[in-house]
This record gives structure tokens, C-alpha cells and sequence, in this order.
């Protein structure tokens, strides 16, 4: 593995070092260092990479920064983001007012009291897939049999998506998330996908449930296929994300004996510990990108229009300014302002929701498993070193 | 152009009551501000867009509501010393 001393952060995005849970070491150094610097791109361009927590959240909250694609100058960390400037967006990639217009049409799905009224649900789901998954066995794949699953059969309950289609749903999602899937293969994935969702949305007129695309139908504000593109944003935003939060969540517990005690001791703080996992782990470990529409003075640096930004959310949430001890895990901590959801007006709509979702398995899995265990050693848990969301692709348990 | 800077704690007097505002145009719906203080806002049903329960909170919840505008993702609430 990579060290500090054979990187430098010039380029995007940079290897990990040995501690496969912090920040690559090049962006650690970059926060002291030179905490607004430039990185090179996959494609040879350049940008500025923001490391510090105050700068982060500065730029996030700015308009001066867009999120449209079309803006010139805006940076592409890998071919298949440059490849998606050619499909219409929804509102994560557009600005206001558009941006505000699209999001409050699906705001009140996701709302504190919306959300909570969803926990019989997502306790029923949870304590189904731990009663197959434990059914005769004592080991078994956490990703694949537990945490893959749970956020997809959420997310087909918030659309409507018939139960006789759950497997179909479920698989076509796995295959998107696969690391093992060849490029035909997620293409394929990926058309029958939108082909399915345009279908189930366009079947929603006729017949109309209490689900989020009927809804979206029966306002008569947009076409099918802007809802279809919106059904998949909720689909690929919150399956990958909460997905790779619950298992490396439960691996970062095992790593730290002394909390996961603390946390079977006091059950009642699993709300707090997802608030400290979601501020380590930091998921989203590419960043967020932006780019300059009008100048901008962040941290005593200018940013002229036209130029890229990389918004570092990782080394922001383990900024010792804002945390001290960043680098440790500590349940009990003031978590407040972490990034791991974003800030400004894009900061994730599906919060609640994911903030249910983890407290509930995290509740579940240590209340029903109290031996739970890795089965196989540290060292050979394969990390999502090369995704977008970092994670692992499989995690052998015991209990 | 800039969103406002949040209002830091520091910026107010320790004790007392606020006076709250909000600016629903400005709202994303996030509901950092019902997590925080869910005495003082709600969200609209149909929207999420925030709802002001009290626009004269107790100053027993004064750190909540000060917690609430400098989580707000969109700078939407606003609080003056009362
Ligand atoms: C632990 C799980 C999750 C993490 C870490 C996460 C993280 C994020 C982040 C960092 C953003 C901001 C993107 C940007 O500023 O460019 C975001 C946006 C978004 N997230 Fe999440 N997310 C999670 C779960 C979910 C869930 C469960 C859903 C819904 C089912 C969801 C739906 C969305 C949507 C729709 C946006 C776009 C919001 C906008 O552009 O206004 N996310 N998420
Ligand atoms: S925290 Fe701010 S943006 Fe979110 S609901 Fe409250 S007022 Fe609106």
C-alpha cells in the first residue's frame, strides 16, 4: 500500500495509506500543508482541491459554485461522470431556481415525520433478512445477504414498486453495485432498469397507490421520463450510500472492541454512534465537485469563474480543527456540522431516511448477533478502494 | 450572491431569548432545523418546507435553536437577541 512519502496530492484521487479507514495520506498532508491546492485529473485537466472543514462547507453553501455539468470548466473525476453530461439531469446536477423547483416535489416524502413513520417498515425488513440470513448458518456475507438488501427494499416500498418485482429490482441494482459485473453487463443492468422504472411509472396513472412515482404522476407536473430519472437518482443515491455505511460501520465496531462495548452497553445511543460512523468513515470519498461561476475568495485563495473545485469530504470531517482526535472513533463525541451528507442546498434529501435506516440495522445486528464476529482476517476484507463510495465488497461474519 | 454566514453561536449574547425568522423561499427541506429544535420548527406536510412553531422560543432552548441556524444546509433561519 501506498504511503504519504510516494504521493503527493497532485493527483485525483490519490491511494489510501495503511490505515484503510482514514483519508489517502496525500490529502491529510494537503489540509496542513497547502489546505487549497491544485490536483490533476484523470483526463489531464486541473482543479482545486479543498481539504478543510471551514472551506468546505464555505463553497458548499456559496451560489457562487454551481453543480451543472454544462458550466465550462467543470471538473469530471472519471469518463462514465463525463459520459452521464449526455443524459438529461435531474436536480442534483442542476442549480436553482430548477434545482429547488424539482427537489420540493419530493422534499415532503422525506420530511423528520415522514421518515419516522417508515421504522415498523424498515424494522420488519431488517428482522427478515437476519432471520434468512441466520437461518441454519453462523457465517455468512454481510454486504450481499444483509446490507445490499435492506436499503433496495426500502427504496421499492418509498417508490411503489410491487412486491413480485422485488427480485427483479434487487438483482438489476446488485448488478450495478457488483464489482465482479463486466461493462455489458451494467449497461444491461442499467437499460432494464430504466426501462422498468419508466414502465412502473407510466403503469402508476392507471393504477395509483400511496408511493412516491404515483405521486409524482398524479401532480401532472412532469413527463414520465423526468420522473423516471428522478425514481433512479432515489435509487442510485441511497442504495450504494447506506449500503456500504452499514457494513463498514459494523467493521469499523469490530476494530474498535472498547466502542462496540460502549455501544451494546447503551443501545439507546445508536443514533449518536451512526452521527460519529457517518463523520469517520466519510463514504462519499472522491468528494463533491463544483465549479465557479463568478470569482470567489474561499480561505484567502480566489477562485476565478471558470475554475473546478473538489470538495474533500473526508479530510474536512477529520479536520482536528473541528474534531479534535479526528483520526479515532469515538461514539461519544460532538459530531455536529460533519459533511458526510453534504451542506448548502443540495445536502442529501434522503438524510432521514438513511439516519433510520443505519440506527436500525446497527440496533438490530448487535441486539440479535451478540457473538458477531469477523471471520476472516483484517487484513484480507477486500476495500472499495477504486469506487466512487468507499465500503467493502464483502464481509465474511460469524456469530 | 453568498448565503449568509451562519450565525456562530458567539455572535449572540449566552443568555436570554431569541427572536426567530425563517425564509421559507430559501428553505431545501433538509429538516436540520426539527432535529435540533423540534419545540421551535416543523415541516410543512406536503413540502417540507419549514413551519415556525415559536417565534419566541424559552431561553431554555436557546443552544437547540442556535444548534438549528448554524445546521440549516440553505442559511434559511435567522435569530436576534429579544
Ligand atoms: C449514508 C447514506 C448516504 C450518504 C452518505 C449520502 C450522501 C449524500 C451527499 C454527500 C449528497 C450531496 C451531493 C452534492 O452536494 O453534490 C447527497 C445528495 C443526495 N442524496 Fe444522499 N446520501 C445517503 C443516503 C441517501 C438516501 C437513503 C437517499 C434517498 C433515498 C438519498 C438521496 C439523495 C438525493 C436525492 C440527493 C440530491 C440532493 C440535491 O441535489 O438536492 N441519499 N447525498
Ligand atoms: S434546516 Fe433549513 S433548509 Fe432544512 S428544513 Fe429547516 S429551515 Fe429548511
Amino acid at each position: 500500500m501506498a504511503t504519504a512519502a510516494q504521493t503527493s496530492p497532485t493527483s485525483h484521487p490519490a491511494p489510501r495509506g495503511t490505515c484503510p479507514f482514514a483519508p489517502p495520506p496525500a490529502y491529510e498532508q494537503a489540509r496542513h500543508d497547502e489546505p487549497i491546492s491544485r490536483v490533476g485529473l484523470y483526463d489531464g485537466a486541473s482543479c482545486w482541491l479543498i481539504t478543510r472543514h471551514e472551506d468546505v462547507r464555505a463553497v458548499l453553501a456559496d451560489n457562487r459554485f454551481s453543480s451543472d455539468p454544462e458550466n465550462p470548466g467543470f471538473p469530471f473525476l472519471t469518463e462514465a461522470s463525463r459520459q452521464l453530461l449526455t443524459v438529461k439531469p435531474t436536480f442534483i446536477r442542476l442549480d436553482d431556481p430548477e434545482h429547488g423547483r424539482l427537489r420540493r416535489m419530493l422534499t415532503g416524502d422525506f420530511t423528520m415525520r415522514r421518515t419516522a413513520s417508515l421504522r415498523p417498515e424498515i424494522q420488519r425488513i431488517t428482522d427478515e433478512l437476519i432471520d434468512r440470513m441466520t437461518d441454519g448458518r453462523h457465517q455468512a456475507d454481510l454486504v450481499n445477504d444483509f446490507a445490499l438488501p435492506l436499503p433496495s427494499l426500502v427504496i421499492c416500498l418509498l417508490l411503489g414498486v410491487p412486491y413480485q418485482d422485488h427480485d427483479f429490482f434487487q438483482e438489476c441494482s446488485r448488478t450495478l453495485l457488483h464489482r465482479g459485473s463486466t461493462t455489458e453487463e451494467v449497461v444491461d443492468a442499467n437499460a432494464r432498469l430504466t426501462e422498468y422504472i419508466d414502465a412502473l411509472t407510466a403503469s402508476k396513472r392507471d393504477n395509483p397507490d400511496d408511493g412516491i412515482l404515483s405521486r409524482l404522476v398524479a401532480r401532472g407536473e412532469l413527463e414520465i421520463e423526468d420522473i423516471g430519472a428522478m425514481g433512479r437518482l432515489l435509487l442510485i443515491a441511497g442504495h450504494e450510500t447506506t449500503a456500504n455505511m452499514t457494513a463498514l460501520s459494523i467493521l469499523a465496531l469490530l476494530r474498535n472492541p472498547e466502542q462496540l462495548a460502549h455501544l451494546r452497553a447503551h443501545p439507546e445511543a445508536t443514533p449518536a454512534a451512526v452521527e460519529e460512523l457517518l463523520r469517520y468513515l466519510s463514504i462519499v470519498q472522491n468528494g463533491l465537485v463544483r465549479v465557479a461561476v463568478e470569482d470567489a475568495e474561499i480561505g484567502g485563495t480566489t477562485i476565478r469563474a471558470g475554475e473546478g473545485v473538489i470538495l474533500q469530504v473526508n479530510t474536512a470531517n477529520w479536520d482536528d480543527d473541528r474534531y479534535p482526535g479526528a483520526d479515532t472513533l469515538d461514539l461519544t463525541r460532538d459530531t455536529r456540522h460533519h459533511l458526510a451528507f453534504g451542506f448548502g442546498v443540495h445536502q442529501c434529501l434522503g438524510q432521514p431516511l438513511a439516519r433510520l435506516e443505519l440506527e436500525i440495522a446497527l440496533e438490530t445486528l448487535l441486539r440479535r448477533l451478540p457473538e458477531l464476529r469477523l471471520a476472516v482476517p483484517f487484513e484480507d476484507v477486500p476495500f472499495r478502494s477504486d469506487m466512487l463510495i468507499y465500503g467493502v465488497h464483502e464481509l465474511q461474519v460469524a456469530w | 450572491m453568498t448565503a449568509a454566514p451562519p450565525t456562530r453561536p458567539g455572535d449572540l449574547a449566552k443568555e436570554g431569548t431569541v427572536t426567530v425568522t425563517v425564509d421559507q423561499d430559501r428553505c431545501c427541506g433538509a429538516g436540520q432545523c426539527v432535529r435540533n429544535a423540534p419545540e421551535v420548527f416543523d415541516q410543512r406536510e406536503e413540502d417540507g418546507v419549514v413551519l415556525l412553531l415559536d417565534a419566541r422560543p424559552p431561553a431554555e432552548l436557546r443552544s437547540a435553536v442556535e444548534d438549528a441556524v448554524a445546521s440549516c444546509p440553505a442559511g434559511a433561519i435567522r435569530v436576534t437577541d429579544s
